[in-house]
């Protein structure tokens, strides 16, 4: 559905990047924001949007599209589609792909394939060739053919040296390494959260100093060189306390965290008696540790919401516990998920949201979007935030189903997205 | 008065109502045990399997003649874990066990929470033969059974188990199962082998053995496999030995009146002496004959929940 010209008229409309949270009208015409503001409805296509949240498209800079390798968990075009039914106008994929996102030509087939997507997409390559710790990327060649940013997301970057060469080399560039912390031998064979939980059902936990510990190797190195890192999902109450100090000592430091981990606590692994779509690295840990980070992302210690949307088949889920892969689609869920806990209950406010969900991560990613500015692409997210619903597997546009909210009912959902001036997803 | 549940999953979601229920039962099917002809046609037209995904002598013998004991038609599958490659199998071997229309199936594997997966699968009852550093119900059961045969009133008994709790499913279907009945259970090991929030549980944690078992009515000791020291848990098996150790001069700390137990099978030399081992108030083969009857007990009172039975 195209249409060049649209008005939204009477919705509340918020952009930090103008100071603005008024109820108004926004105007778009062709792929651009034309102007917020103004009375005419001559000409253009009218949605109304009384009563609804009208802001900057939501950005996610972190999700895992399976393409190439596993197109059965997800495509480029299935993500991209998951994308803006969840209000997403750009989402930034990661390099943990079956050849992995490691060389241009990789970069370029993500690209060439996102040129039919529903939303924006920014491929994120591999720090290290074949993401095996060791030698560098050819970053230079892979930042030309389009890449964003560097991670090798899903593992850690376990050698010192090879990071601190990343950052240095990335000076010349200005692009963040993105960070998957976690010290492999001390999460050693764990699948949950180290604690009273998974003592009590058996599991091996996985403690909260795996992912500190190497923060806190991470944040030095950063300071030492001068480098840009972004630790991806954070967990632990204490990774915010280290971001926090370290970036009062002037580390260049931004970090996320996911909805899952703002909402769930290692608790679900019980109440949910070990269905798998509970197991997620880093896994969901304590209520205080959820009480942190939700702290932690109200103060601004944590930058950006991030969904780590990881797909995963069925008949890899369906599996013990032990057996089972890592992660959780999230795409779908985010909006519903932190408007039911944290912003219908006030805890978050709606520009603080759009901050959190859209203008910072496009900040650091450094790519468009993030601003309803007269002139940026219309890239455009409408919310009721009143609208009730119940998360089904039937709804979801994502090939996967791994969700550990199935069966919740959400309050806050996304009716309408439109990318670059088209409406890509609507509920009206 | 009936389980809640066919399935017996852990002791966890047991009530003290249904536990006692479970070893009242028991004692029925003891005397059973006693008699010249140990078989009753109880469970006849009943068919058990009996999964074992991880190697068991006793535990899979145990059940066997339980269920043999009580007439059901018994077929037996077990496989080595390595050779399934990462239980990639369980869904098809439940989809397997569905199809051939058992009753029971007792199931033993290396992950916890494997029996939860089953139950939500199949329609026949399940019965956990231990799932990994869960829970191995049947297990805290006979423990709970013999301790009472020596002491009918378990409210305020004090019972110890010593060694690495963290690893043990035994440890943790007794705590529930002592704490419903009211006993006062403490731990003791190295800490590296105490899991991290266990006291939540309801049990008191020490490291000093001796002020641990001091006064104890029931010391309970496990097994300590030597994969420990090689997975960096404690220095060397000698080492624990001379910490936690029992021998015969550590039974002068108990209480005058006191049993020692073991889920078998025992390490001698390692965590009890041959003497302790051997000793009158050692009461580790009694476990495991005991082990039947409470086995008997909880596949009657499962199928009774599928089919009315004749007792």
């Amino acid at each position: 559905m195209a249409t060049s010209k649209i008005m939204i008229k009477g919705g509340r409309v918020v952009d930090p990047t103008q100071g603005i949270d008024r109820v108004t009208n926004l105007y778009i015409s062709g792929k651009k924001v034309e102007k917020i503001g103004g009375k005419t409805s001559k000409g253009y296509k009218v949605i109304e949007a009384d009563g609804l949240y009208v802001m900057p498209g939501l950005v996610d800079m972190h999700t895992h599209l399976r393409e190439p390798g596993r197109e059965d968990k997800e495509t480029v075009i299935s993500g991209a589609n998951a994308a803006v039914a969840g209000g997403f106008t750009s989402i930034a994929c990661m390099a943990n792909t079956q050849p992995p996102i490691d060389n241009a030509e990789v970069v370029k087939y993500v690209i060439e394939k996102a040129g039919k997507a529903a939303c924006h997409v920014y491929p994120v390559a591999a720090v290290s060739k074949g993401m095996e710790g060791n030698e560098l990327t050819e970053m230079g060649d892979i930042l030309k053919a389009g890449a964003v940013a560097f991670s090798d997301d899903g593992v850690p970057v376990k050698n010192g040296e090879l990071l601190r060469n990343a950052l240095e080399y990335l000076k010349m560039f200005g692009v963040p390494v993105l960070l998957h912390e976690e010290d492999m031998s001390l999460s050693h064979d764990g699948v949950m959260n180290e604690g009273p939980v998974a003592t009590l059902l058996g599991l091996t936990g996985i403690p909260s100093v795996s992912e500190t510990s190497m923060i806190a190797r991470d944040l030095v190195i950063a300071e030492y060189i001068g480098g840009k890192v972004h630790f991806c999902h954070l967990s632990a109450a204490d990774s915010a306390r280290l971001v926090k100090d370290a970036r009062a000592r002037g580390v260049k430091v931004t970090c996320e965290v996911t909805p899952h981990h703002l909402v769930l606590s290692d608790d679900i692994v019980k109440e949910m008696e070990y269905d798998t779509n509970t197991k997620v690295n880093p896994p969901v840990r304590s209520r205080d540790d959820r009480k942190a980070l939700q702290k932690a992302l109200i103060s601004g210690t944590i930058d950006c919401i991030a969904t780590d949307h990881a797909p995963h088949a069925p008949e890899d889920k369906d599996k013990e516990y032990n057996y089972a892969p890592f992660g959780m689609t999230g795409l779908e869920t985010a909006v519903g998920v932190v408007f039911t806990e944290l912003v219908n209950p006030k805890k978050l406010t709606v520009k603080e949201f759009v901050t959190r969900a859209s203008v910072n991560p496009a900040k650091i990613l450094q790519i468009p979007g993030g601003t309803l500015k007269p002139g940026s692409a219309a890239d455009v997210t409408v919310i009721d935030p009143g609208k009730e619903w119940v998360v089904k597997t039937a709804a979801f546009k994502s090939k996967s189903n791994n969700s550990p909210f199935i069966g919740n009912k959400l309050k806050g959902k996304v009716i309408l997205t439109i990318v670059d001036g088209f409406v890509k997803y609507s509920e009206l | 008065m009936s389980l809640k549940s066919k399935h017996l999953l852990g002791l966890e979601d047991k009530t003290k109502g249904e536990i006692l229920e479970i070893l009242d039962t028991a004692k029925s099917f003891r005397k059973i045990l006693d008699r010249p002809v140990r078989k009753v046609p109880t469970l006849r037209g009943i068919t058990v399997a009996n999964l074992f995904f991880e190697a068991s002598t006793r535990t899979r013998t145990s059940f066997e003649l339980a269920e043999k004991r009580l007439s059901s038609e018994v077929v037996n599958f077990s496989a080595s874990t390595s050779s399934l490659s990462k239980g990639e199998s369980l869904r098809d071997t439940v989809e397997n066990i569905e199809a051939m229309q058992v009753d029971i199936v007792v199931m033993r594997h290396s992950a916890p929470g494997a029996p939860h997966f089953l139950s939500k699968r199949i329609k026949a009852a399940v019965v956990n033969a231990g799932d990994g550093t869960h829970e191995h119900p049947t297990q805290g059961l006979l423990d709970l059974y013999t301790i009472r045969e020596y002491f009918p009133k378990l409210e305020g008994l004090k019972v110890v188990i010593v060694g690495d709790i963290k690893h043990s499913r035994v440890a943790r279907s007794d705590i529930w199962g002592l704490n419903k009945l009211g006993a006062d259970v403490a731990l003791c090991g190295p800490p590296t082998l105490i899991p991290l929030g266990i006291e939540k549980m309801g049990v008191k944690v020490y490291h000093d053995l001796d002020k641990a078992i001091k006064g104890a009515n029931v010391l309970y000791l496990l097994r300590l496999q030597l994969e420990r020291q090689k997975g960096g848990f404690i220095p060397s098996l000698r080492e624990y030995t001379q910490l936690f150790g029992i021998n015969s001069e550590k039974l002068k700390l108990l209480s005058d009146d006191y049993i020692v137990m073991h889920p078998g099978p025992m390490n001698r030399g390692v965590e009890i002496t041959q003497e302790v081992a051997d000793c009158d108030r050692a009461v580790i083969l009694r476990q495991v004959t005991n082990g039947v009857a409470v086995r008997m007990a909880v596949l009657y009172l499962s199928a009774s929940l599928i089919r009315p039975l004749e007792k």
